[in-house]
C-alpha cells in the first residue's frame, strides 16, 4: 500500500469516527436537556401527527424560510436538494449491486451538482451584497461556503473535466467499508475532493452544520400545542415540586 | 407633553427595511434595579466582584436546563432570514436589533466558553471573552427586545430570540444588573399581589365605584364581586383593568357579559393580577411563584372555572404554562395537579380566555347586542404578539385570530383588517412588551411601534378606521402613550370588551 493510500484510508476512518461519534454526542446532549415549558410557535399543530407533518414541511420544503425570504429560500433549497441528490448518487461507491433508486438517480445526481453550486454562489453573494447579512457574517461563515463550493467544484471536475478512474475509486471506497483496502486513485481533483469532504465530516459536530440535527430538537417546531390537555413538566421542575 | 429628545420616524405606506446604522441605539439604557426589589427577588443589586464567573456559571446552568437555549445557540447558520423581521430593527436601524445579532451577543460568549472551535480559534467563529462591555451590550439590547417571537416564525430552525433574551436577562440579574421596571413590578406582586401594588381595600373601593358608574349609566345593577367563596368562575385579569384607561372599559365589558349570562363569578384580592413578569426575565421559579397565587386563590375560593381577562403575555403564561407551573389544566396524574383538577369543571377548558367565554355565549345565543351603538366606530384589530404566537383560543390552531374578530363583528358593523403581512402570526408587536413599557425606554417604544403604526395609518387613511381594538393590557398602555407621537388621538385605542360593553343589551 502506498503512503498516499495509507493516508486517505486513515483519514476517512478518522473522519467517519469523528462525524458519527460527534453527532451522536450532540444528539445525546440535546435529548438529555429538557424543555421545561411548552413553547411551540403558534398557530401550531395540536397532535403529534400534526407535529410530524410540520417538521416534514420544514425539513423538506423549508416552509418557514419560504415565508421569510424568497431569495434565501431559492438558493438554500437549490443547494440542499442538489446536495441530497448528489449524496444519494454517491451511494453507488459503497454498494454492489446498486439499489434501484441509486441507479435511477445517477443522471439527475450528476446535474444536481450545478444546482448545488449555483445555490452556494447565491448564498455567498448575499454575504457581500446585503448589508444586514454582511454585518452578521463571520470568517467561518465564508469559509464554510468556500469549503462546500470547493467540494462541489472539485467533484464536478472529476465528472465533467478530467474523468477519475471510477472503477478504482469504487474499489477504494468499498474497501473502506469491507476492510479490504485498495489503492486510492491519484488524480488531483479527486484528491482535493476527498480531502475537503473529510474536512467537512470532521468539523460537522462542532460547527453550525449542527442545524441539521438541531432542527429536530427545536421546541418551537417539535412541540404539539396541547398545554391545557396534558401536563408538561421537566424532571428538574418535577423534582423541585416534590420538595 | 414635552417634546421627545429623539426623532419620531415618518409614517410610510410600507415599512421599508432600513440600511443598517451601527450604534444607532447604543445610548439607550433602562434604569437599573434598586436594592429593595432586587433583594426581594433574591438577586444582587450591584455588579458583583465575581461577575465573570457567575455569569458563565449561570449560562452553563441554563444551557443544561433549557433545550431551547442549548439548540438555539448551536443551530443558527447566519442565513439572514430574520434580519428584517424585528420591529425594533425596522424602527431604529441598529443592526444589534436584528434578531440574529441580538442572539449573537450571547452566542459569541457561548462559543468562547462552551465550544471547541471557540476555545481554539475564537477569531474564526466570532467567539469572544465575556467582558463588562459585553454585559453592557446585553443590558442595552436585551432591553430592546419585547420577546414577541416574530423572528421565530421566520427562522428555518424556529430559533426564538425571546428564549435568548430571557436567558440574557436572567444572567444579568444574577450578576446584579437587573432592570428597575420589571424588578419592582415582580417585587410588588410578591408583596401585595398585583403589578400596581393595589392593596385589597383599594381594590374593593374601586370595584364599588365601578358598580355605581355602570348602574348610573345603564340602570342595571351589574356587580363586580370580590373574594366570593363558592363562586363558579374566578376571573383573573391584569390589574391595569382596575383603573387605567382604556383598560377599565373592558373590565366593565366582562362584568356585563357575566351579568347577561347570569354567571356566578368573582375576582380575588390575593390573585389580583393576570400579568406575570416572571416570563420576561427567564426565571422559572419567579414565574411559578407569581402564578401560584392564582392556584392558591382558586383552591381557597373553591371555584370551578378560571377565566383570564384581556392581557397578551398573561394569556401566554396562563394558556401555555399554568398547567406546568401550577396544575391549572388537565392531564396531570400527580397529587399536586389532581388536588386542583378534581375541583375544576371538566366540561370547559382550563384556563379559558374571556374572548373564548364571550364567543361561546354569542354562539349559543345567550347574549343580545345592539350593533348600531358601535356605528360611530370603524374598527381594526391588532393581534397581540403573545396571543398570536405563544398561545391559542378555541379548538383549532389559529382560533386566537378568528375568535376576537368574530366577537368584534358580532357587536359592531364596521370592521377592516390591517395588511395581511402585519396581522395573524405575522403581527407586529406594539413595541412595549416584555418589560419595555417604561418611560426610560420611550425612544425604543416609539420607534418600535413604527411598523404597526404604518399598517394602522393605511387603514385609517384608506378605510376611515378610527378604533384600534386590543386584547392586551400592555398594548393598551403602550398605544395610548405612543399613538400621539404619530399624530393619532389616544381615544382611538381600546379593548375588544369595550366594544362588547357598548353594544350589549342588559336586562
Amino acid at each position: 500500500m502506498t503512503s498516499l493510500t495509507l493516508f486517505y484510508t486513515g483519514l476517512y476512518y478518522f473522519a467517519a469516527i469523528v462525524l458519527v461519534a460527534g453527532v451522536a454526542y450532540r444528539i445525546a446532549e440535546y435529548s438529555r436537556t429538557p424543555a421545561p415549558l411548552k413553547i411551540p410557535t403558534t398557530p401550531a399543530p395540536t397532535t403529534n401527527t400534526g407535529v410530524v407533518l410540520r417538521m416534514a414541511r420544514e425539513v423538506v420544503l423549508f416552509e418557514s424560510l419560504f415565508k421569510s425570504n424568497k431569495w434565501i429560500w431559492v438558493f438554500g433549497w437549490m443547494f440542499h436538494i442538489g446536495l441530497a441528490l448528489v449524496l444519494l448518487r454517491h451511494v453507488r461507491y459503497f454498494q454492489e449491486p446498486l439499489w434501484f433508486v441509486v441507479e435511477f438517480i445517477q443522471p439527475y445526481g450528476k446535474y444536481a451538482s450545478f444546482a448545488m453550486v449555483a445555490g452556494l454562489l447565491g448564498l455567498w453573494a448575499r454575504r457581500f451584497l446585503v448589508d444586514r447579512v454582511r454585518y452578521i457574517s463571520t470568517p467561518s461563515d465564508h469559509l464554510m461556503l468556500a469549503l462546500l463550493l470547493g467540494i462541489g467544484v472539485s467533484g464536478m471536475m472529476t465528472t465533467f473535466v478530467s474523468h477519475t478512474d471510477i472503477v478504482a475509486l469504487k474499489a477504494f471506497a468499498l474497501g473502506l467499508v469491507t476492510f479490504d483496502w485498495h489503492p486510492v486513485p491519484s488524480d488531483g481533483p479527486l484528491l482535493v475532493h476527498l480531502t475537503l469532504v473529510a474536512l467537512l465530516m470532521i468539523i460537522f459536530p462542532v460547527s453550525k452544520l449542527l442545524h441539521a440535527p438541531g432542527i429536530f430538537f427545536s421546541p418551537t417546531r417539535n412541540q404539539a400545542d396541547n398545554p391545557r390537555e396534558t401536563r408538561h413538566i421537566a424532571p428538574w421542575a418535577a423534582a423541585a415540586e416534590r420538595k | 407633553m414635552a417634546g421627545p429628545e429623539f426623532e419620531v420616524p415618518k409614517l410610510t405606506e410600507y415599512t421599508d427595511v432600513p440600511k443598517i446604522m451601527e450604534g444607532a441605539m447604543a445610548h439607550s439604557k433602562s434604569f437599573p434595579a434598586p436594592q429593595a426589589s432586587q433583594t426581594s427577588l433574591g438577586y444582587p443589586w450591584q455588579l458583583t466582584d465575581d461577575w465573570h464567573d457567575r455569569a458563565i456559571n449561570r449560562m452553563g446552568e441554563l444551557l443544561g436546563k433549557y433545550r431551547s437555549l442549548r439548540v438555539f445557540m448551536d443551530a443558527c447558520v447566519h442565513c439572514g432570514a430574520c434580519t428584517d423581521k424585528c420591529h425594533y430593527f425596522l424602527g431604529t436601524a441598529d443592526p444589534k436589533n436584528m434578531p440574529v445579532a441580538r442572539q449573537d451577543l450571547m452566542r459569541k460568549v457561548y462559543r468562547r466558553y462552551f465550544t471547541l472551535p471557540g476555545k481554539v480559534v475564537p477569531w474564526l467563529v466570532g467567539a469572544e471573552d465575556l467582558t463588562k462591555e459585553i454585559l453592557d451590550d446585553w443590558y442595552n439590547y436585551y432591553h430592546q427586545c419585547s420577546e414577541c417571537r416574530r423572528c421565530s416564525v421566520y427562522c428555518p430552525y424556529g430559533i426564538d430570540t425571546a428564549e435568548i433574551t430571557m436567558a440574557g436577562r436572567e444572567i444579568l440579574n444574577t450578576v446584579g444588573m437587573g432592570q428597575k421596571y420589571s424588578s419592582e413590578i415582580i417585587a410588588k406582586v410578591f408583596k401585595i399581589g398585583n403589578n400596581l401594588g393595589l392593596p385589597g381595600p383599594a381594590l374593593e373601593d374601586t370595584l364599588l365605584g365601578l358598580e355605581e358608574d355602570i348602574e348610573a349609566d345603564t340602570g342595571v345593577a351589574v356587580k363586580m364581586p370580590l373574594d366570593v367563596k363558592g363562586a363558579e368562575i374566578l376571573l383573573i385579569t391584569p390589574s391595569a383593568d382596575f383603573f387605567s384607561e382604556p383598560h377599565v372599559e373592558s373590565l366593565i365589558g366582562y362584568a356585563k357579559v357575566f351579568h347577561a349570562a347570569g354567571a356566578s363569578w368573582t375576582l380575588s384580592t390575593h390573585a389580583s393580577e393576570a400579568g406575570n413578569f416572571g416570563l420576561f426575565n427567564g426565571n422559572y421559579e419567579t414565574m411559578k411563584k407569581v402564578a401560584m397565587r392564582i392556584r392558591d386563590a382558586a383552591l381557597e375560593l373553591g371555584v370551578k372555572r378560571i377565566i383570564v381577562g384581556e392581557c397578551g403575555h398573561a394569556w401566554r403564561v396562563a394558556y401555555s404554562f399554568w398547567n406546568t407551573l401550577t396544575g391549572i389544566g388537565y392531564g396531570g396524574n400527580d397529587p399536586f395537579s389532581i388536588e386542583l383538577q378534581k375541583q375544576l369543571d371538566p366540561r370547559f377548558p382550563q384556563p379559558m380566555h374571556i374572548c373564548e367565554y364571550t364567543w361561546d355565549l354569542i354562539q349559543k345565543g345567550q347574549l343580545k347586542f345592539d350593533k348600531s351603538l358601535n356605528d360611530d366606530r370603524v374598527i381594526t384589530f391588532h393581534d397581540s404578539c403573545n396571543v398570536a404566537r405563544g398561545s391559542r383560543m378555541g379548538d383549532e390552531p389559529g382560533g386566537q385570530f378568528t375568535i376576537p374578530r368574530n366577537i368584534i363583528k358580532a357587536v359592531a358593523n364596521h370592521y377592516h383588517d390591517m395588511a395581511a403581512e402585519t396581522i395573524g402570526e405575522a403581527t407586529f408587536c406594539c413595541g412595549g412588551g416584555a418589560g419595555i413599557l417604561t418611560d426610560d425606554l420611550l425612544e425604543v417604544r416609539v420607534k418600535g411601534a413604527l411598523p404597526r403604526m404604518n399598517a394602522f395609518n393605511n387603514v385609517v387613511q384608506n378605510n376611515g378606521v378610527n378604533f384600534l381594538a386590543l386584547i392586551c393590557a400592555i398594548c393598551k398602555a403602550q398605544f395610548t402613550k405612543v399613538v400621539p407621537y404619530y399624530g393619532f388621538d389616544r381615544s382611538m385605542v381600546g379593548g375588544v370588551h369595550q366594544l362588547v360593553s357598548t353594544a350589549i343589551k342588559l336586562d
